[in-house]
């Protein structure tokens, strides 16, 4: 079975929302408030329960030449975020039912028949995916369309993907797709393309890989993410030292104490 | 789930009333001179944000603020009182201590072995599948590593306490001594990881303010838990023993401590634990677990042991170690809701 991923190229991005429309009506997943955001076109603000795949619109400062702007204008950028279905994923380490698994195609899949809703995956994603949806109360996120990837489709969103912003294929060749995506637009003046997979840090990469243009921060990326499981060893120690300070403290109190029966 | 989204210059906005009488007001100037001067009506929200290195994406959080519901803080104390009454309770039995103090430590471990598994379940999405977390055992999830010890801990505290009942009233016999001992071994031996586990539950998270206080938390967590075990067991009448006070005092200095030390960090991942709210809520409880019965017990010391410093001290240490994990899990939906840590943006100054 091949370990595959999405590549999302922001800079083929049109911001159509096909791919968030067609997550939605594949995966049955309900609607996820009618709020406008008052300060840009983005009114779903980030993916959560009920948004597996959202589309940022990130208004930068203007810079003439591309994408057709005209000078007094905001630059845009378009780029379709989804679980990142880390290397090393937090909630799956997280977890204590097994409900979160690693599929057969390198994806992370929350089973719902398995989740019972303790919520310890929310607060160990450092990418803030999951979420409880509280109507339901069990975790829910991109399920990488593990149904369709089972019976060789590709996920809904990068079938609907218009522009083939989304891309989804084999691992590998994905990496050398963005390798040469990247040379290309440099080549072309783009100087500030950048591949984002959060390969250099304890995540150790990830299924959901982005280009970029400009700062991974503008697009609420996190330069340095941390899987969760990086803070286990301080804190068992801790939990040791804890512990023997209060057998200590009882043994000490209790034999200097002459007072026995 | 919808964000909450708040426009960045929230405050600035016009209301629609007053941008239309400022519409109005244009009008009649240009009617009646022909030309206007004025700027116009600001839009709502304007200047309008821009995502950028340094405003991130509109300042809208990356993380998720934690799900759990008020259950979780109080599951914390409890659970942390109880682990630390089973220890305390557990070392006065194997030390020949006072037998009332051996006693009500496994009463108070049996409450908290009925009222944790509650709170627990209840918290839970789908409280029905509670067993679920009992099919895997997860090393590398402090929440399994902490389910198991909670039903171990529960099984010992349970059976130590139906030994007692059953010795008070049919007397001792071979059968009941087994499950005493089996009981107290098994409480002590899961209560002293069950009095701090929720420290690294919380630590070994992508949340800035625990994760950040990672080391410390569990230990901070298990002084906690032994203020409150300590007091409990001196409102329940153990107010003359020595051990206990000394245990109390003990506590108290260590809180004192840890208390100096978060204050002192210049962090800006700790500053949920110092500003606003959480800030306000985090030193108040604080206050209550460590200066203040320091000062009680001190002063009990000084003054012969009277019952009424020792009971307040013992009220005041309650209360902090509950204002304490209210706090800790007050700075914790503070800090996820602070778009520029994940980011690394403005960091630690």
């Amino acid at each position: 079975m091949a370990i595959t991923a999405f590549l999302t190229d922001s800079t083929l991005c049109i911001g159509c929302k096909a791919c968030e429309v067609a997550c939605k009506e594949w995966n049955a997943v309900g609607e996820d408030g009618l709020n406008w955001s008052g300060f840009s076109y983005d009114n779903t603000g980030a993916v959560g329960a009920q948004t597996w795949r959202h589309v940022k619109f990130v208004e930068q400062t203007p810079e003439p030449g591309f994408g057709g702007n005209a000078p007094e204008m905001n630059s845009w950028s378009f780029s379709s975020d989804v679980c990142k279905h880390c290397e090393n994923a937090g909630c799956l380490e997280a977890c204590p039912t097994g409900a979160i698994v690693r599929t057969e195609f390198g994806g992370v899949f929350v089973q719902p028949d398995i989740c019972n809703g303790c919520g310890y995956c929310v607060v160990a994603c450092p990418f803030g995916v999951v979420e409880r949806n509280e109507e339901d109360g069990r975790a829910f996120k991109c399920t990488f369309c593990y149904d369709r990837q089972k019976v060789g489709l590709k996920p809904a969103c990068a079938k609907a993907c218009p522009t083939e912003s989304i891309k989804f294929g084999e691992i590998g060749e994905l990496r050398r797709d963005a390798e040469n995506r990247v040379a290309q637009l440099k080549d072309r003046g783009m100087k500030d393309v950048e591949f984002y997979d959060a390969s250099d840090t304890s995540v150790g990469g990830t299924h959901a890989m982005f280009i970029l243009r400009g700062d991974p921060r503008q697009y609420n990326l996190p330069p340095r993410p941390e899987v969760p499981t990086v803070y286990l060893k301080k804190a068992w120690r801790g939990s040791a030292i804890g512990a023997l300070m209060l057998l200590g403290g009882a043994v000490v109190a209790f034999m200097a104490d002459g007072d026995r029966r | 789930m919808s964000t909450n989204i708040k426009p960045a210059g929230e405050g600035a906005r016009p209301t629609r009333h007053t941008s239309e009488l400022r519409l109005a007001e244009i009008r009649r100037e240009a009617e009646s001179t022909g030309n206007v001067v004025a700027k116009g009506v600001r839009p709502g929200g304007a200047p309008f944000p821009q995502a950028s290195p340094e405003t991130g994406y509109y300042g809208i959080p990356l993380l998720k603020e934690p799900s759990w519901t008020w259950e979780i803080p109080l599951y914390f104390f409890v659970g942390g009182a109880a682990g630390a009454a089973a220890v305390v309770g557990s070392v006065a039995h194997y030390t020949g201590s006072d037998r009332k103090i051996v006693r009500d430590a496994r009463w108070i471990a049996a409450a908290g072995s009925v009222i944790s598994p509650a709170l627990l379940i209840s918290d839970l999405g789908r409280p029905l599948r509670f067993l679920n977390m009992l099919r895997v055992f997860k090393a590398q999830s402090p929440m399994s590593v902490g389910v198991w010890t909670l039903v171990g801990f529960s099984g010992g505290a349970a059976a130590a306490a139906f030994a007692e009942l059953l010795t008070d009233r049919y007397g001792s016999s071979f059968p009941v001594r087994v499950i005493e001992q089996a009981g107290q071994a098994a409480s002590l031996l899961f209560g002293l990881p069950f009095s701090n586990y929720t420290g690294v539950l919380i630590g070994a998270t992508a949340i800035p303010v625990w994760n950040e206080h990672a080391a410390d938390l569990p230990i901070h967590f298990g002084m906690s838990g032994l203020s409150a075990a300590v007091g409990t067991l001196e409102l329940m009448g153990n107010h003359k023993s020595r051990a206990l006070g000394a245990l109390g005092l003990g506590a108290a200095l260590f809180e004192c401590w840890e208390g100096l030390k978060i204050e002192a960090q210049q962090k800006t991942a700790l500053e949920p634990l110092k500003r606003g709210g959480s800030g306000t809520l985090t030193r108040a409880g604080g206050l209550l677990s460590g200066p203040l019965p320091a000062a009680l017990r001190i002063l009990s010391l000084l003054s012969g042991n009277p019952k009424s410093l020792r009971k307040a001290a013992a009220v005041s240490a309650i209360a902090g170690s509950l204002l304490t994990r209210v706090a800790w899990i007050y700075a914790g939906h503070v800090s996820a809701r602070d778009w520029r840590l994940p980011l690394g943006i403005g960091q630690d100054k």
